[in-house]
């Protein structure tokens, strides 16, 4: 027991950090995925899909992601779905990532203006055309900035899939921690883990917000 | 199917937003080769009319037959429509992500399955008819507005359309940049294209319009050759060209 930080500690957090990294893909491409369908289901013609998908993205935003963990992990298997804590962790941020994501790409999608709709549809593209070829180019160079920033979220969030034992950057301080017994000095090189991690993709979030360089149309002025 | 050779024919049209009446039984009939102009006060229906031909909005009563698509069927086969029917907005519209050749050629090539190369071949024709063949490679915001405007009636133009919509296309232009877009406007009417076009610029409405439509309320109010716009006979397109009966 005691003993100070060393060359094995730092090794074991670099695995968790590893981890913590795997973990925010995992989020970005289960949740992205999802967040695609939930947006294209937000701006569905079907009123009944709309309702329902909007009803979903409300439950999620009005849920912590916490207790999202708990459910999936200790819910699940309390009712006999016995799922690894990497699956519980990775299905929640999924969850998590694609009501927020998808509410995100609802408004990017939407903020095209409509007339471009009108003029692709006067152009008797059909409405996949419409969509992949005139709408979503659009509505990416919009979304980049937002989907970027949010990345960040999603990369501090994954330090709740601790809660369920998976043993990721945060979980892995918790050890260290537990066997040295020196917080201030852990967490601090934990803080400073994360902060690298999240540092360039908030300057590159930011970057890319200043030159959102969507051309835009200009306001008819008569 | 219409028998008397008419491109466009609407036969007592009503539409509603809600409660209020936007076209309150309009008719018309367009010949091919035929320029109408529609013109009016805003909110007299002159743009809804327009925008029923090409199915942007649904009518309740009536019938339209464009290029002998039946418009106010349900079923219509929509793509088909479009592709007989080229439509110029005022906001241009072109896309903003797209270059001004592949704007032109993106319907083209998907829609009627153009090779890439024959569709640029027609793009460079389609721009020297609007008298931007050295615009190919920008994006829309490099150009004016004019230029933009004409880049999208060159967009219409590389559908082949057998008819064209105009709504207002010049109505977001100074005098200026009016006066470019008119000038290809003309030369389509003089090159045969049958036109229905919503414009407030009634010097060019009498030069180019084989037939007039003032609408008012709703209602065909008074047509007939461009000669009506020096000659009317209602006082409310004498108020609105501005002559005392």
């Amino acid at each position: 027991m005691g003993g100070s930080l060393n060359a094995n500690h730092l090794l074991f957090l670099g695995h968790g950090a590893l981890w913590t990294i795997g973990l925010s893909l995992i989020a970005f491409a289960g949740g992205g995925i999802a967040a695609f369908i939930i947006a294209l289901c937000r701006i569905s013609p079907n009123r009944a899909v709309r309702i329902v998908t909007a009803g979903y993205v409300q439950l999620i935003q009005g849920t912590p992601l916490l207790v999202i963990m708990f459910l999936s992990y200790f819910g699940l298997s309390a009712i006999g779905f016995s799922i690894s804590p990497l699956a519980a962790a990775g299905a929640s941020l999924t969850v998590y990532v694609s009501a927020y994501l998808g509410e995100i790409w609802r408004g990017c999608i939407q903020a095209v203006p409509k007339p471009q709709w009108e003029a692709a549809e006067g152009l008797a593209l059909t409405k996949a055309e419409r969509m992949t070829k005139v709408i979503l180019p659009q509505a990416i160079r919009i979304a980049t900035p937002p989907t970027v920033g949010f990345m960040v979220q999603i990369i501090k969030n994954t330090s709740l899939a601790s809660v369920v034992g998976f043993v990721e950057l945060a979980r892995a301080g918790q050890i260290i921690n537990n066997s040295l017994f020196e917080p201030f000095l852990t967490y601090s090189v934990i803080a400073v883990i994360y902060f690298a991690l999240c540092y360039p993709i908030s300057r590159l979030s930011r970057r890319l917000e200043r030159r959102s360089g969507l051309p835009r149309i200009k306001p008819v002025t008569a | 199917m219409d028998t008397n050779g008419a491109v466009v024919s609407a036969r007592d049209v009503h539409k509603s937003f809600g409660p209020l009446k936007v076209l309150d039984g309009i008719d018309f009939e367009v010949q091919r080769g035929e320029v109408m102009v529609i013109i009016g006060r805003s909110g007299s229906g002159k743009s809804t009319a327009l925008r029923c031909l090409d199915r942007f909005e649904t009518i309740d009563e009536g019938e339209i037959i464009v290029c002998g698509h039946h418009v106010s069927d349900p079923n219509i086969d929509l793509r088909a429509l479009r592709q007989d029917v080229g439509i110029v907005f005022q906001s241009y519209n072109l896309f903003p992500h797209l270059t001004v050749e592949e704007n032109i050629i993106l319907a083209p090539c998907s829609v009627k399955r153009a090779s890439k190369t024959a569709a640029k071949e027609q793009a460079k024709r389609v721009l020297a008819q609007v008298g931007l063949e050295e615009k190919l490679h920008y994006y829309p915001e490099q150009l004016s507005g004019g230029q933009q405007q004409r880049a999208a009636i060159a967009r219409s133009l590389a559908m082949q359309p057998k008819v064209m919509l105009f709504d207002e296309v010049t109505s977001a232009l100074d005098p200026e940049l009016t006066g470019e877009v008119l000038k290809v406007i003309e030369a389509l009417a003089a090159d045969g294209m049958t036109m229905v076009m919503v414009t407030h610029e009634m010097g060019f409405a009498k030069g180019i319009a084989d037939q007039v439509l003032f609408m008012h309320r709703g209602k065909v109010h008074e047509s007939g050759p461009a000669t009506i716009l020096t000659s009317p006979t209602t006082p409310e397109l004498a108020q609105f060209v501005g002559k005392e009966l």
